[in-house]
Order: C-alpha cells, then sequence, then structure tokens
C-alpha cells in the first residue's frame, strides 16, 4: 500500500491515534487494518500500531472465564497506554473495551482507572470518522471512495447496543461515489454469530444466518457492507454455502476505496490479494 | 414440571425442523414486535416512566420484608388470609390443603407462571380435584397435556388446525361435535364450555401481577375476562403470586401498568385490569366468601441475595422472548422447563439449580435486542454472562471446552508467541483454501462448516506481519533518499 503522498513530511506534527487491529482482522482480512489505517491518516491522523496487541478478550468474558479476560485486558490496556484515541474496526471489539473492561477490575484499584481511561479513549471506526470535520473538496478528488453497486448494511448487535453505531457508517457511505444504500428488513436482528455461539449452537446459528441471508437478498442489492468481521464471516460463509453469494466487504474497505481484493469468502482473483 | 432443560441442543435441533413450529412463531414476529414499536413510540415519556419503574422496584427489593409484611397486614385487615410458602412443593400443598378444607372438586384457574414453577395442577389432580385453565390459551394446553411455551401466549406454538383437532377430540363430551376451523368459531366453542366451569367451580385460582401493599389489592390484568370470573365467581378464591410482585402504592403499579400491556402486546391497556381485595364484604354484589394469598419464595430470596438481583424487577411482559432471535428460531419448549426466551435462561438455572439447565445461558448470542426492550431495564445479557461464569467455574460446560479455552488465552495474553502462532495458522489456513477462498469443509471446524463456508483468510499473512514489513520498507526507502 503507498503512503498518502503528504503522510511522511507532515507525520511528527499529526496527532496520534492507537489502532487496535482486532484478533479476526490480523488473522483473516488485513485489507480492513491497512483501510482503517489510510482512513484515518486521510483525516489527519499518524496511526500507531501497538505491537503488544492480540485480541480484546471476548470470547473469554463471554464464556465465564473471568480470570482470562483479566489478563488479557491487562495486555490490552498496557500496549495502548499514552495513545489517545484508540480507534478499532470493530464495535464489538471497542464495545468490549469500552462498556466491559472497566466492569472486570471493580475491586483492583490501579488497574480500574487504567480501564476505565482506556474505556473513555476507545472509538469504533466509523463512530470516530463521522465525528470528524470533513472536507472533501479541499483535499482532493482522490479522497472520495468509489463503489459501483447497490449496498444493503448489516447492523453488527454490539456496536449498535453498547455503542449506538447505526447513522455513522451509512452516513460516510452517503459520500462514496456510485454506491446506492438499500435498507432491508429487520437490519437490527442478530445475524446468529455470537462468537462461540455459533459453533456451540450451530442448528440455531444456521437458522438466524438463513433469515438474514434471506432478508439481505430480498433488497436486490449486490454487496452487503458491515462493520464487524464476525458477522460478515458467518453471513458471506452462509451466502456461499446456499450457492447465492453477495459480495461481502468490510465497510471500511469501501470507504477506503479498497475493493480490489476479493470480496469475503470469494475465490482469489489477483494478486493484489494474495498479500 | 420435570425439567428437560439439560436437553436444551436436542430439543432445539428437533424445534428447528418441526415445520408447524416455525410457522406458529411466525406469528410471534408479526403479532408483538411490530404492535409493542408502534405502542411505545406514541409514548414520548417512555424512557422517563421506564426509569421511574426501576427506581421502584429497585426500592422495593432493597426494603422486601417491610412491604411483603405491610401487604399481609392490609390483607389481613380486608379480611383475607395470607399463606407463606418457601418451595413450589410448599405452594401446591397450600393450595391442594385450602381446596381440600372447602371440599372442592373442580377448581378454575387463571394464568399463573407460578402455579406452572409449582405444577399446582398435577397436585390437585393427584388430590382428587379437577383443574380448570380458563386462559384459552392455557386451556388449548391443557387439553393437549403441554406445558406453555410463552409466558403471555402459552399456546403460541400451536397452529389454528392443531387447535380445531384438539378441540374436536375434547369438546365431543358435551356434545359439541363439529370440527370447527374458523378463528371466532373456535373462541366461541371454548366460551361455551368454559361458561359452565366457571359457574360450577368451587375455588378460583389466578395469579396477580402487582400486589399493592398499602391497601392489600391486587392488580390483574387479563385480555379475556377469565380472570374476574375465576375471581369472583367461586365461593374461595386463592391468589398465588411471587414474592418480587410487591410495590407500595396503586400509584406506582399505574406507571408499570403502563409499561406492561405496551410491553407485551403492543395494548396501551390490556382489556381487562382488575383491582382486587379481600373476600365479599357486606353488601357487594359479588367476590368469594374466602379470600386466601400465597406468597411463593421458590429461590426468589436466593436471587435476591446475590447475583441475579435485577431479575427479580421482571413483571413477566414477555418482551424479551418476543424479541429473542432464538426463541424466535426454536420456540419455548426448547428451554425445557416453565420459563423460556432471555428471562427463562436466568430464571431456570436460578430456581432448577444451574446443574440441571446448564446451556440456556450459552444458547444466546448476547445480542442485547432483549435488554434493550426491557420496560423493567433488567440487563439480561450481563445475568446470563454471571450463569456463564458459574458453568465455567464450575466445570459444567464440559473439561474441553474449558481448556480449548484456557490454551487460546494463554496465547491471547502473551502477543509474542500469539504473532508466531497466528503467522503458522493463516500461511497454513490460506494454503488450503487459496484456490476457492473459502473451505466447506475443515478438520476441527466442523461445528462452522456444518451450515455455512468458511471463508480463507484473505492472504498467506496476518495484518501484523504484513504491516511491519511495510514499515520496514518505508525505512529503508526514507534512508535511501
Amino acid at each position: 500500500m503507498a503512503p498518502d503522498p503528504d503522510s511522511a513530511s507532515a507525520a511528527t506534527s499529526r496527532p496520534r491515534v492507537g489502532l487496535f487491529v482486532t484478533c479476526l482482522v490480523d488473522l483473516h482480512r488485513p485489507n480492513v487494518g491497512f483501510a482503517a489505517i489510510r482512513l484515518l491518516e486521510r483525516a489527519g491522523y499518524e496511526v500507531v500500531v501497538p505491537d503488544a496487541q492480540t485480541c480484546c478478550g471476548q470470547p473469554a468474558f463471554n464464556s465465564g472465564d473471568i480470570r482470562s479476560t483479566e489478563a488479557i485486558a491487562r495486555t490490552v490496556i498496557e500496549a495502548f497506554e499514552g495513545l489517545d484515541p484508540v480507534v478499532a474496526p470493530s464495535g464489538s471489539c471497542a464495545g468490549m473495551i469500552s462498556a466491559h473492561f472497566p466492569e472486570l477490575f471493580e475491586d483492583d484499584e490501579p488497574w480500574r482507572t487504567r480501564a476505565k481511561a482506556l474505556a473513555a479513549r476507545t472509538v469504533e471506526l466509523t463512530s470516530f470518522l463521522a465525528g470528524q470535520e470533513r472536507d472533501i473538496g479541499a483535499t482532493g478528488a482522490d479522497r472520495v471512495a468509489h463503489y459501483p453497486g447497490v449496498a444493503t448494511y448489516h447492523d453488527a448487535c454490539s456496536g449498535l447496543r453498547e455503542l449506538e453505531i447505526r447513522s455513522q457508517p451509512r452516513d460516510l457511505l452517503e459520500e462514496v461515489e456510485g454506491l446506492e444504500l438499500r435498507e432491508m428488513e429487520d437490519t437490527e436482528v442478530c445475524c446468529g454469530f455470537g462468537g462461540t455461539f455459533c459453533v456451540k449452537y450451530p442448528d440455531i446459528s444456521e437458522r438466524m444466518v438463513s433469515d438474514k441471508a434471506a432478508l439481505a437478498k430480498q433488497t436486490g442489492a449486490d454487496t452487503l457492507l458491515g462493520g464487524d468481521l464476525g458477522c460478515l464471516l458467518n453471513i458471506a460463509g452462509r451466502m456461499h454455502r446456499l450457492g447465492e453469494p453477495m459480495k461481502v466487504y468490510h465497510v471500511a474497505e469501501v470507504l477506503a476505496d479498497m475493493c480490489d481484493v476479493a470480496p469475503i469468502g470469494a475465490a482469489v482473483r489477483n494478486e493484489g490479494d494474495e498479500r | 414440571m420435570k425439567a428437560q432443560s439439560l436437553d436444551f441442543k436436542i430439543n432445539s435441533s428437533s424445534a428447528l425442523l418441526d415445520p408447524d413450529l416455525k410457522s406458529a412463531l411466525g406469528n410471534v414476529k408479526a403479532g408483538f414486535i411490530g404492535k409493542r414499536g408502534a405502542a411505545v413510540a406514541l409514548v414520548p415519556e417512555w424512557q422517563r416512566i421506564r426509569s421511574d419503574a426501576k427506581a421502584v422496584k429497585d426500592h422495593v427489593l432493597e426494603h422486601l420484608d417491610h412491604y411483603l409484611l405491610a401487604y399481609e397486614a392490609a390483607v389481613q385487615r380486608n379480611g383475607g388470609t395470607v399463606h407463606w410458602a418457601a418451595s413450589g412443593d410448599d405452594l401446591a400443598a397450600t393450595v391442594v390443603d385450602i381446596c381440600r378444607s372447602v371440599g372442592a372438586r373442580t377448581v378454575t384457574k387463571g394464568k399463573s407462571m407460578v402455579g406452572e414453577e409449582a405444577d399446582v395442577n398435577g397436585a390437585l389432580e393427584a388430590a382428587g380435584i379437577e383443574p380448570i385453565e380458563t386462559d384459552l390459551g392455557e386451556y388449548i394446553i391443557q387439553l393437549a397435556k403441554e406445558p406453555p411455551s410463552h409466558i403471555i401466549a402459552p399456546a403460541v406454538h400451536k397452529t389454528r388446525e392443531q387447535v380445531a383437532d384438539l378441540f374436536h377430540e375434547h369438546h365431543a363430551q358435551y356434545g359439541l361435535t363439529e370440527r370447527l376451523i374458523d378463528r371466532r368459531a373456535l373462541v366461541n366453542e371454548a366460551r361455551t364450555v368454559l361458561r359452565e366451569k366457571f359457574r360450577t367451580a368451587d375455588v378460583g385460582i389466578t395469579g396477580a401481577n402487582f400486589l399493592i401493599a398499602e391497601t392489600g389489592q391486587h392488580v390483574l390484568v387479563t385480555n379475556e375476562g377469565n380472570g374476574d370470573l375465576t375471581s369472583n365467581l367461586p365461593r374461595v378464591q386463592i391468589v398465588i403470586v411471587g414474592i418480587e410482585k410487591v410495590v407500595p402504592t396503586l400509584e406506582d403499579a399505574a406507571g408499570m401498568l403502563r409499561l406492561l400491556a405496551r410491553s407485551a402486546t403492543g395494548q396501551a391497556f390490556s382489556n381487562y385490569t382488575s383491582l382486587m381485595s379481600g373476600p365479599a364484604r357486606e353488601g357487594d354484589i359479588d367476590g368469594p366468601d374466602a379470600f386466601h394469598v400465597v406468597l411463593v419464595d421458590n429461590h426468589r430470596t436466593e436471587m435476591l441475595g446475590g447475583a441475579l438481583k435485577e431479575m427479580l424487577r421482571c413483571f413477566r411482559c414477555g418482551a424479551c422472548m418476543n424479541h429473542c432471535p432464538v426463541y424466535g428460531s426454536v420456540g419455548g419448549h426448547a428451554y425445557g422447563w416453565v420459563y423460556p426466551g432471555p428471562m427463562g435462561s436466568v430464571v431456570t438455572p436460578a430456581m432448577i439449580g444451574i446443574e440441571n439447565a446448564p446451556e440456556l445461558a450459552h444458547a444466546c448470542t448476547l445480542n442485547g435486542r432483549c435488554a434493550e426492550v426491557c420496560p423493567m431495564s433488567i440487563p439480561l445479557p450481563s445475568l446470563l454472562r454471571e450463569h456463564r461464569r458459574t458453568t465455567f467455574e464450575r466445570d459444567l460446560q464440559g473439561a474441553r471446552a474449558k481448556w480449548g479455552l484456557r490454551l487460546w488465552a494463554a496465547f491471547a495474553r502473551r502477543p509474542a508467541l500469539y504473532r508466531l502462532a497466528t503467522r503458522i495458522g493463516v500461511s497454513l489456513l490460506h494454503r488450503l483454501g487459496r484456490s476457492r477462498g473459502r473451505f466447506s469443509r475443515l478438520p476441527l471446524a466442523g461445528a462452522w462448516t456444518q451450515g455455512r463456508d468458511l471463508p480463507a483468510p484473505q492472504g498467506r499473512s496476518t495484518f501484523m506481519q504484513l504491516y511491519k514489513a511495510e514499515r520496514q520498507s518505508d525505512r529503508s526507502a526514507e534512508r535511501r533518499s
């Protein structure tokens, strides 16, 4: 990926943001991480990616393993010390940090203060970008994203309910040239991913994701976008199994004009995908 | 009823294969969700009423002993008798004792979830007393010999065809031999049968939606009026109710009534909202000769003193299950006991023991829609996590799950080790899956690939590898320039 032309010279004077990549993006979809970096740099920030980050600890937290969750949370808190804000391309992971880290350390004073401080500094990517002053005209036409197609947007539950992410990604997508957004019915209903739920109760999860895939298809859209990779892997996987795939991308990939890689779950189509 | 919650996985899988259930559950969505949304939208002060109601109930739970004793004293002033039942068995025994003491042969019953907790019907039958459910839904499932599958719409899992068959089979004894299918005709036939039962019952048993500590009254909400006929026509009235239903004043109940019907059915008010107290006084034109209240604990005080305390704010509207996508997929019976859906997954383990229902709290995506619609602001996902914590600590989810999690966590807290493992994993997965972009089958991922493909990683490297490589090449480019 080429850095923005003006990023090197101004790097030192720019405000810094920490990027919490999230484990699924790290493993499954590096393109989302690079898209987030491009978007944040274009918004005028220097992006710092701490090396010591792994996962937000949600799988342990939601399985009732509080001791492991605390240990992982401490790793995250330490990795992002001194970075403000901390941005994550996932409502689920950002929600874990902002809504649940503080409650882990209720009886552990120094860590509670640090957890609360990180919780207050952590923002989901589209919320952060929507809160920035945008000045597209002044920064050049190359910053306008293009996406030819009709997309429907899946609201991921944690982001929706813990962080009230609903209008932010839609507002940002409105500025994408060539993109028409078409809402599906029941967009606030869970897709059946639910972290470990989808492998603990595959039958129920399959029913839920089938319902979701059918509602998405009903819109006539050719693309499904969302802000959480867990949901997107689930929905894309079900659509492929049904033999009725839509193009599935993370919203950051569209906003950053980085849909030159194959959609999630689709076959690799060029060298760029291989990275 | 005997709990079947241990079999949640099997029960839910077979429920998913039942086409009648699927079509019946479609009615939950069509009937409840839209109507609730529209009703709530018409009340701009909804959030304020909600937070007031929460404050009242939190206050009551802090002083539950005080308000229960105040309620007891007020009932006694009104000429009624208060009984205390520590367990479901105590409740059933108390009800049977009262019925025996007045020589009852038939008992009409309004819908009562507390009665289901204690299997009051089973106890009455064992004592040779015939219980007759008078709520239409309860009546249907009583004929079908099934437990309720929803707390306010107990027969929601039944299709109209199935009801037609049940009535045809059971109503012949009353000379009603035609198989009806029209909705109104079915309701009228049930009405004809039940009217005679109302007239001849010796005892009437109902639940209560609110107990008023100040006045000793109780509030009973129904849509069919069966609660009133059950309460007023027999000579003896028994109210069976959980101790958490008490509120200080009528005004407090009035605020909660604004939430209850809207949350439950999308009505501004239920068709019947009745205030009752004590036996008939001199000059009253109706009412029973004797009035009994049985206040039931059945593990509620344990919840009061523990992490599930907030669950005691629940006034049983059913909004959480109506909006739960898991309930909407598998229906209520899969949960295996009296209470289904999100509130059931919190309450059931507390009442029958978490070792008898370890799955329920896990059978949830924690999507949070239940808490969003809960009129009493109960943080259901957090309470479900409490149960998950207990199942983890007590190894109730199986040792494999526990050690798998521990192993993953050991990596996740050691970034350098984690990098190494993810690098190897991604590169391997990429090599296996790159030609198609996804896996339709993969060792150890059978649960995922059973119903969906697993998208392959985008490339052969993790984000962290690529990012580091890029930074290095940027830096060397800078040095060259």
